[in-house]
């Protein structure tokens, strides 16, 4: 696959080497990639293949073991802070306190993220993903499908130029997952770069230009969605996740 | 600033989600009635007894409702990830430790400024004594202190019901003895030099456990 | 080699020590033989000690360096410690019994001790009721750490606390030579045989760790 030679401020974010064990455990045993601005890449792989670990790393929840990861040209040892105010991450948990109203959870995370104009863009987002309606109503009285919702419209409070997520079509349904999609790219001033795992080929096909396969902790497969269709996707997954491969 | 500012962030939040759940301040507060109670039926009605273990009754039972305010602490942050949602957010991992610090302290405090009076009218003492006050906030402060590491790390173990005061009451053990001393003291009547050897310990440790938590904390939440 | 030299170095100390406690040095008059017991309860008390500072010292270079192997000196010289401590602790309760009347009583140096156990106990409770078994280590260390800087504040409270309790005193008074000797001689024998200890157990340690990552990298 061509890629462009380039110095490193043209990626957004860019990988090398990058290993993870828990304990004797090896996640990530040594990843290497670029994403560049505005690319939507989509991360395929069975369990345990390392995807959540990956998504957990950029997102500064969790330290790599060894390798470099840049964001946004810094690096990720010195500058975890400013990195994570440019970061959006929702995962298949929705990180929502379940005793607390919507509206004071998105008002925690505005002030965690140094949003202006709190109540202004709480409101926004959560027009964008379609819950007006029930603001004031508790978490924990919400269906799993708005919880998501939510979670998604928490991630984008702060305007974030990188989204990541992990399997965000969980609990969604069809017509929430095409609102999801519209609400990432909603906002101006360029197209924001986007990682997403998942383990639906088809909505991945949708969704990503760009397609890695995840296996075991190492990349056996990566590739645009131009050249592949559904078919020859399943094909190239099963290929390259076979036991032993 | 803006340090606090996301502290504070923090704490507000968990005393709203406290308010919200009024269940856990009765319940806290009825187990700190019952065992004031059960340790009087176990030392007997004469009144010169009560006055030689009081001390001790009052500084068990704020241990032990010690353990489980904080034991609570980081329950509510391992539900649907809300910890890794903070250590996404961007605020250093130790504004995540002082905001849950103090959202226990506030908590624990509540609790005590609660039991106190009752405390005062089940056992005839004179308990709203400044001194009283002071030694009760040192000691908390201390609690909260060591107590909100030790919850973060106790909620990442099978049975962390068990695990907290194992890991609590041992380190705790110099503030329980000073604070019973110096309570005792106080509740006779005895002036502030007296106390005040008792009072520096209880102190000296906060100021310790409060660095040495802070700078430790980060290694607990993050894998 | 230098094993091995330690081994028999440790073995003579033990004989040397052996013979001073039971038959060099003279018996106690307040006490009689039991008093004997004093030259194996002073080494424990102090080898207690020196397994946590040890323990201190390996969980600060864990948490900082994380690599495993001052993990496993942390882990067992904490394996010592905790048999040290019990040591200790027995010791005490059979002095206690003959001296005092009592199996125990709060004195100072017996209530640190107590503490100083528990703290030993809650450092291994955490490591193996880690979740993820990766974190035991690191909730150990932190243990490690908190516990050892609590030492001395637990030291000055006990003591403090005891100055309201007068009562019973392990040791008053000053020592003969041939009692100063045969102490001296008994806590170097076992504080030998703590490091005899120590690095045979980290030794074992470190291969079982070596094996255990290279199950994980061929699976």
């Amino acid at each position: 696959m061509e890629r462009p030679n380039s110095t490193s401020q043209a990626w957004v974010i860019e990988i090398q080497g990058l290993t993870k064990s828990f304990g004797h455990h090896p996640a990530l045993r040594g990843i290497n990639l670029e994403v560049g601005r505005g690319e939507s890449m989509v991360i395929f792989g069975p369990n345990g293949a390392g995807k959540t670990t990956l998504i957990k790393v950029l997102a500064t929840i969790i330290n790599p073991s060894s390798g470099k990861v840049l964001i946004d040209g810094l690096d990720l040892k010195d500058n975890a802070e400013e990195i994570r105010r440019r970061i959006g991450v929702a995962t298949h948990q929705t990180f929502l306190y379940s005793n607390l109203t919507a509206y004071e959870n998105l008002e925690f995370y505005s002030r965690m993220y140094d949003v202006p104009r709190r109540k202004e863009r709480i409101h926004e987002v959560v027009a964008m993903v379609g819950m007006t309606s029930r603001l004031y109503d508790r978490v924990g009285t919400l269906s799993r499908g708005m919880q998501q919702r939510l979670s998604i419209a928490r991630c984008l409070l702060h305007k974030p130029t990188i989204i990541l997520l992990d399997e965000p079509e969980t609990g969604l349904d069809q017509q929430a997952t095409s609102m999801l999609g519209e609400a990432l790219q909603a906002e101006g001033e360029g197209k924001r770069t986007i990682i997403f795992t998942t383990h639906s080929l088809e909505r991945g096909l949708e969704l990503g230009d760009r397609l890695l396969i995840l296996n075991r902790g190492k990349i056996v497969y990566e590739g645009l969605r131009q050249a592949l269709d559904l078919t020859a996707l399943k094909e190239v997954y099963q290929h390259s996740t076979r036991v032993g491969s | 600033m803006r340090f606090w500012h996301k502290v504070i962030a923090i704490t507000w939040k968990d005393t709203l989600s406290e308010m919200r759940t009024k269940e856990i301040v009765a319940s806290v507060l009825v187990f700190t009635l019952l065992v004031i109670v059960i340790f009087n039926f176990a030392f007997g009605a004469s009144q010169e007894r009560i006055r030689l273990v009081a001390p001790g009754i009052l500084w068990v039972t704020f241990a032990f409702a010690g353990v489980l305010s904080l034991s609570r602490s980081f329950i509510p942050e391992k539900e649907q990830g809300c910890l890794e949602g903070l250590m996404a957010c961007p605020v250093s991992r130790e504004v995540i430790y002082v905001g849950k610090m103090l959202g226990s302290l506030l908590f624990m405090l509540v609790i005590e400024a609660i039991a106190l009076p009752i405390f005062a009218f089940l056992f005839n003492l004179p308990v709203l004594s400044l001194q009283l006050v002071v030694i009760i906030v040192l000691a908390t402060v201390g609690f909260a202190a060591v107590g909100t590491l030790f919850s973060a790390l106790a909620v990442n173990t099978k049975a962390r019901e068990m695990v907290l005061p194992i890991l609590f009451l041992p380190i705790v053990a110099p503030i329980i003895i000073s604070a019973v001393m110096a309570s005792g003291l106080a509740l006779s009547g005895e002036p502030w030099s007296v106390l005040s050897s008792w009072l520096q310990i209880i102190a000296a440790f906060d100021v310790i456990f409060l660095v040495v938590s802070f700078l430790i904390f980060a290694f607990v939440i993050e894998q | 080699m230098k094993r091995i030299i330690l081994l028999w170095v440790s073995v003579a100390l033990m004989v040397a020590a052996l013979h001073l406690v039971f038959l060099y040095v003279p018996t106690e008059k307040e006490m009689g033989i039991v008093q004997r017991i004093f030259y194996l309860m002073v080494p424990m008390g102090w080898l207690s000690l020196l397994a946590f500072l040890v323990v201190f010292i390996g969980s600060i270079l864990y948490l900082v360096k994380k690599e495993s192997k001052w993990d496993v000196i942390a882990s067992s010289s904490a394996e010592a410690g905790i048999v040290f401590t019990t040591l200790a602790l027995l010791t005490g309760a059979i002095w206690a019994k003959p001296a005092w009347g009592v199996w125990w009583t709060w004195e100072p140096r017996l209530t640190a001790t107590l503490v100083l156990w528990l703290i030993y106990l809650a450092y291994f409770l955490v490591r193996s009721l880690a979740t993820e078994e990766s974190r035991g280590a690191t909730f150990a260390a932190v243990v490690g750490i908190v516990g050892f800087i609590d030492l001395p504040i637990i030291a000055l409270t006990t003591t403090l606390w005891r100055g309201m309790h007068p009562g019973p005193v392990i040791f008053q008074g000053g020592l003969a030579p041939s009692m100063l000797l045969t102490l001296l001689v008994s806590i170097i024998a076992f504080t030998a045989l703590y490091f005899l200890l120590l690095i045979q157990r980290t030794s074992m340690r470190n291969d079982e760790v070596e094996i255990e990552r290279l199950k994980k990298l061929s699976n």
